[in-house]
């Protein structure tokens, strides 16, 4: 572990990147993403990687993807309107299988809405924003430690499960400052795509071998060539309007997530073991709630925090289960009420649910979070 | 459980993020736990700015200023906005050329001319920013000289080293005259 | 109806191109009787065989719209992307890897409409990718609709009183948002159209080809253009050669179909910049090491 330097959680994030592989960004500057467009220009040059600001953020993320197609692992980052933008293309890259981050720093909406305001109110749209059945998988760092720790985890996963993955960011951590240790190369888990290698004529580029999680990969200019389609297609490659290839397709994609949850699934819980109460938070809104968590300790009540950094997909097991042992769960969210309507889907009737949320631009205060646990 | 909440205030332009920036790096620099954050408008220059540092012995939860124990203002309209939020035990450093309104809570008000030293003194307008965390630094005892002075080189454009070490120490002698004069 | 897999090529170039460059699995075509895209698809890839580039190293990108089924049929490194982006696709497969002959193959509506902007920030930035139109000056693919590049006062089924708007000249967009190669071919002139995409892709900087096709189905049926046949002796009677063209009042050339390469500069290429950005900064640290 190296020395504790100050850094910023965008900041954190492009390092996290440069150490996870990416060698390609494409961005397009929006607040309150920017310093990660920024940061990029000045240091993937530097290590020989390319930096390059698209016409606007639909050629951002369309970029990234062709460069991953060549081989490259690629990063675009945006916020709110910008997601928006990169929603169609982030849905070829779910169907066409290839490895790509997404960073959204959510900042205040809808619309243009309130620019340099934190937010999570794109947590719906990171799940259902792309249109066609597909599956998500998104993380929330509440530290810049982790924006760092999970930008490399967001690569990793992307690789291993050939599919685009989120890092839903808020402006709290994206432009906090905070202290971080930044790990040492050696200590890093990296994972790279599975790839061929060596072309063969008579492969279908999307056949999977036994034990396979996913197709491996060609990287465009190997000598393996294939056809890539944002069509719905079968193991060739090729366009098919077949109802039992449509199904198969679909239904595998769906499934890579799925069946590997236990792997995908990271779940922070703090003070649950004798608590009636838990606090459902992600993302920055999890720095008020520790605070609350630490004042309502002092005054005697029982709550403790269920905090999942890989948001989608939703911890929906985990969640029962510690719900079986609660009173009470209170969701704590910068929107109008998102994840909360998850924690009810899942929970039902086992626990009361209440909801802290915050729209208007401000930060949910520790105070508020600690009036809703006395108010049981 | 030693905690600093730290809230700095100007226009836009008056450098005052990256003094919060520099606080919160010499914290690091001195073991501590730091959380530097900052609420602006958009415009580049002449808006409202208002930029915070939180510095704790213990891990940081909520990283945004509560209860400050330090407020600084720059200028009067962020003195008017962000003056009536403290309590009686902040400590308040503002510019000579502000005035305090009658009924102020805090009891600690410190009135240097941060400005105008760095604009005579210094010779840049543009170090009032440095003036003032040489000051902080002494008034609120975040680090050491030697630490103050690593955490403002790490994060001042080259070329300006000299000027702003002039600076620091500037506003280190206002803070130092002041707690000379004022101490009974 | 005759598959066309079973006819046997009636020339020996014919069965090359098509068994060396295509996928004739994947044949035939859905491309109408009489349209012009497989004239203009073979053309790319009998300058391809002209030129003698790697089918490994050479990836085809497309967007959406009939054009665009062009990728699945070459058989290249081939993308079929969406619906105006294949030059933003294709910028990041030249970036990541400049090695790669990048070819971007596309419609009238997908390059000038929904992915103009793309086209003009490749132009200005001067990547090293070829950009061949199929251009037949309509919505194919969704029934006819006008595009960018429809006449005024056209018809199409969404301008069923004529078409109000003026349309886009694309390799003059294209030169003047700073593409460093512009040209113009046609489905009817096969050869000149040959030697335009090879010079295109031989160019290193962006380069651009408007190459005018042929819509009998929707075009020409709707604005009583004749027989496919009618259309491309349309082509043959008012092409004007772009040498020409230069020497001509523009009043003389409405109307007409000026055919060559229509500008050409040189300056630095994007990616070729941008390496020579990493091989300074390397070399900086080094020094300073």
């Amino acid at each position: 572990m190296g020395d504790v330097v100050l850094m910023q959680g965008n900041e954190a994030c492009v390092e996290g990147a440069l150490a996870a592989g990416m060698r390609l960004y494409a961005g397009y500057p929006i607040t309150p993403s920017t310093e990660i467009a920024e940061l990029c220009a000045l240091r993937l040059p530097q290590e020989g990687g390319k930096f390059i600001q698209m016409e606007d953020e639909i050629a951002s993320i369309a970029c990234a993807i062709g460069a991953s197609v060549a081989g490259v692992k690629a990063m675009t980052a945006t916020s709110g309107p910008g997601f928006s933008l990169k929603q169609e293309n982030l849905g070829y890259a779910v169907l066409a299988e290839i490895p790509l981050v997404v960073v959204d720093v959510q900042r205040m909406g809808p619309s243009t809405g309130m620019p340099t305001s934190p937010s999570q109110g794109d947590m719906m749209m990171a799940r259902w924003g792309t249109h066609g059945d597909h599956p998500v998988i998104a993380l929330c760092p509440s530290s810049v430690k982790e924006a760092f720790d999970l930008t490399v985890r967001a690569f990793n996963l992307s690789e291993k499960f050939r599919t685009p993955v989120l890092l839903m960011m808020d402006e709290i951590i994206g432009h906090l400052r905070e202290g971080m240790s930044v790990p040492d190369p050696e200590e890093i888990a990296i994972i790279d795509r599975p790839t061929v290698k060596y072309p063969d004529p008579k492969r279908l580029p999307y056949h999977m071998k036994k034990g396979q999680l996913v197709p491996e990969m060609a990287p465009f200019g190997m000598g393996q060539r294939y056809n890539i389609t944002g069509l719905i297609h079968d193991e060739s490659g090729f366009p098919t309007n077949s109802v039992e290839e449509s199904e198969k397709m679909i239904n595998r994609l769906m499934h890579k997530i799925s069946d590997n949850y236990n792997y995908i699934k990271d779940i922070v819980t703090t003070n649950l073991d004798d608590a009636d109460t838990a606090i459902f938070c992600y993302g920055g809104t999890a720095r008020a709630v520790q605070s609350a968590v630490e004042m309502a300790r002092e005054k005697g009540y029982k709550v403790g925090i269920f905090r999942p950094r890989t948001v989608w997909p939703f911890p929906e097991n985990e969640l029962l289960k510690a719900a079986s042992k609660l009173k009470r769960i209170i969701v704590a969210e910068h929107n109008y009420g998102q994840m909360v309507l998850e924690v009810e889907r899942v929970v039902k009737d086992n626990c009361k649910i209440d909801f802290v949320g915050k729209w208007n631009g401000s930060v949910i205060t520790p105070a508020e979070i600690l009036a809703k646990i006395e108010e049981a | 459980m030693n905690r600093q909440e730290l809230r700095l205030a100007g226009s836009g332009g008056q450098g005052v993020i990256l003094a919060t920036v520099i606080l919160a790096e010499a914290a690091i620099l001195s073991g501590k736990h730091t959380a530097q954050s900052q609420a602006y408008g958009p415009e580049a220059r002449g808006g409202s700015c208002k930029a915070e540092t939180l510095i704790s012995d213990t891990p940081i939860g909520f990283t945004k200023v509560q209860n400050p124990t330090f407020l600084m203002a720059l200028t009067q309209s962020s003195f008017d906005q962000y003056g009536p939020e403290v309590d009686e035990s902040c400590l308040v450093m503002i510019d000579s050329s502000l005035t305090v309104p009658e009924g102020f809570k805090a009891k600690n008000v410190v009135s240097l001319p941060i400005l105008e030293t760095a604009r005579n003194k210094v010779g840049r307008l543009q170090t009032a920013n440095i003036v003032a965390v040489g000051a902080i630094n002494s008034l609120v005892g975040i680090t050491d000289d030697e630490t103050i002075t690593k955490a403002v080189l790490m994060h001042v454009p080259k070329g300006t080293e000299e000027l702003n070490m002039k600076a620091l120490v500037e506003g280190k002698n206002l803070a130092e005259q002041w707690s000379k004069e004022n101490k009974k | 109806m005759v598959n066309t897999a079973d006819v046997k090529p009636k020339t020996r170039q014919m069965s090359n191109l098509i068994y060396k460059y295509m996928r004739p699995e994947h044949l035939p075509h859905i491309w109408c009787p009489g349209c012009g895209n497989g004239i203009i698809m073979r053309d790319v890839a009998q300058a391809i065989e002209n030129l003698g580039l790697s089918r490994n190293n050479t990836i085809i990108v497309s967007g959406i719209g009939c054009s665009s089924r062009a990728a699945g049929y070459l058989d290249f490194n081939t993308i079929h992307t969406t619906h105006g982006r294949a030059i933003a696709f294709a910028t990041g497969i030249k970036l990541a890897n400049p090695t790669l002959e990048v070819i971007v193959i596309a419609g009238d509506g997908d390059i000038s409409a929904i992915g103009g902007n793309h086209l003009i920030h490749a132009a200005r930035r001067n990547i090293g990718i070829t950009v061949i139109v199929m251009n037949n000056n309509i919505y194919g693919m969704t029934g006819g609709q006008y595009s960018p590049t429809t006449p005024k006062g056209a018809l199409g089924t969404t301008a069923p009183y004529g078409n109000l708007d003026r349309p886009f000249d694309i390799a003059g967009l294209a030169y003047g948002a700073g593409a460093s190669f512009a040209a113009r071919g046609s489905a009817f002139h096969v050869q000149q159209t040959i030697n335009i995409i090879q010079e295109g892709i031989r160019h290193k900087g962006f380069s651009l080809i408007d190459v005018a096709s042929v819509c009998p189905t929707y075009y020409g049926r709707k604005n009583k253009k004749g027989s496919a046949v009618d259309m491309l002796k349309w082509q043959r009677d008012n092409m004007i050669p772009a040498e020409k063209a230069a020497t001509m009042d523009p009043v003389d050339l409405r109307g007409k179909l000026v055919v060559g390469i229509l500008h050409q500069t040189q300056y630095k290429e994007f990616t070729y910049a941008y390496e020579q950005l990493i091989k300074r900064l390397y070399e900086e640290r080094e020094a300073n090491e």
